[in-house]
């Protein structure tokens, strides 16, 4: 069960913490250019971040407390796959999501 | 007649934002699922959704409160995944700067990587437009998005409890956000740095408080940063 002092201290200094990531560089920095190093180094923090989150919830998921799983490994190789060759975030999800499903049904 | 023109920036930024419907309901449909299922009461999970406004970092956020993770690096975390809102704050203060200043709080609140796409690809198509042309656009694009996460993470929210196991929502979360990564594998550059981010992410389990996240995210972004230099360097020599 989440600790809900923790849940309410996480939820507001979010709220403000994105609000202030989103406005910060328009109020503050204004028409002034970023320097480039830190520009090349933002560029690249979704792509990174992301998939640092995601990798431990691929290899050892929660729902088979934490033993690696077959359904759910191919599941998410089909979702990459489609989601790289079609760019189509929809459609990953949906490839990602069939595959997920047959193999729970064959494998599982 | 400018007014008129004010006018339809925003209905084209409607009509530009209006197939993002598609991607925005199953993912706020799912938030209010996943929320309700890691325990936020009604109250809760719409105060999260309406005040971050921000899925990928709410559910990194959910994510890591489930794994008793302490308070400040759960914040940390759902923050990082959030930079990438700076830059595009940044990319994007050129264009919609000279906006006043209660226009741009809104469009900062309501910066998301839609609106920021869409808004990017109109400098390129549409530059003759002026700010207020820009921004009613930006507006435009995210009219029929804010209200839609809203109404559907709290659908999600209704309906959640009334899933059974079997349908192994476990997995809705990194399936969704592999969807995501995956079309932003652009460039070789891009891959690497996920590549190094997810190397270092499993790897770095053992550190505590899950920190490990953190680490793995700044290796990434110094790889990317890294590649890119090399690249740009080898680009120019060999023009040479």
């Amino acid at each position: 069960m989440i600790d809900r002092t923790s849940l309410w201290i996480v939820m507001i200094l979010l709220a403000v913490g994105s609000f202030g990531l989103r406005f910060v560089f328009t109020d503050i920095i204004g028409d002034r250019p970023m320097p480039s190093w830190l520009l090349r180094h933002l560029r690249y923090t979704a792509v990174a971040v992301l998939p640092a989150l995601v990798a431990p919830m691929v290899v050892w998921p929660a729902a088979t407390d934490g033993m690696m799983d077959a359904p759910r490994m191919i599941a998410a190789c089909a979702t990459l796959a489609v989601g790289y060759f079609t760019r189509n975030t929809m459609a990953a999800i949906f490839g990602g999501a069939v595959t997920l499903y047959s193999g729970l049904y064959l494998l599982g | 007649m400018t007014s008129t023109k004010r006018k339809s920036t925003y209905w084209t930024g409607v009509r530009h934002g209006a197939p993002f419907i598609l991607v925005v309901t199953p993912f706020a449909l799912l938030f209010g699922v996943v929320a309700t299922e890691a325990g936020l009461s009604i109250v809760e999970t719409m105060f999260f959704t309406i005040t971050t406004f921000a899925g990928a970092s709410q559910f990194t956020a959910l994510q890591l409160l489930g794994d008793n993770t302490p308070t400040i690096v759960v914040l940390l975390s759902s923050l990082a995944v959030n930079l990438r809102m700076a830059m595009y704050s940044a990319s994007l203060t050129p264009y919609i700067g000279g906006a006043p200043l209660w226009q741009r709080a809104f469009a900062a609140y309501l910066t998301v990587d839609q609106s920021y796409a869409m808004s990017m690809l109109a400098v390129e198509r549409y530059p003759d437009w002026d700010t207020r042309d820009r921004i009613g656009y930006f507006f435009g694009v995210v009219t029929p998005i804010a209200p839609l996460w809203y109404l559907m993470t709290l659908v999600g929210a209704l309906v959640g409890s009334a899933i059974p196991a079997g349908f192994a929502l476990d997995f809705a979360v990194p399936i969704t956000f592999l969807a995501m990564i995956a079309p932003m594998l652009r460039t070789f550059t891009h891959i690497a740095a996920a590549f190094v981010a997810v190397v270092l992410s499993l790897s770095l389990t053992f550190v505590p408080f899950n920190l490990g996240l953190i680490l793995a995210g700044f290796g990434g972004m110094i790889t990317g940063a890294f590649v890119e230099l090399v690249l740009d360097r080898r680009k120019e020599a060999g023009h040479d």
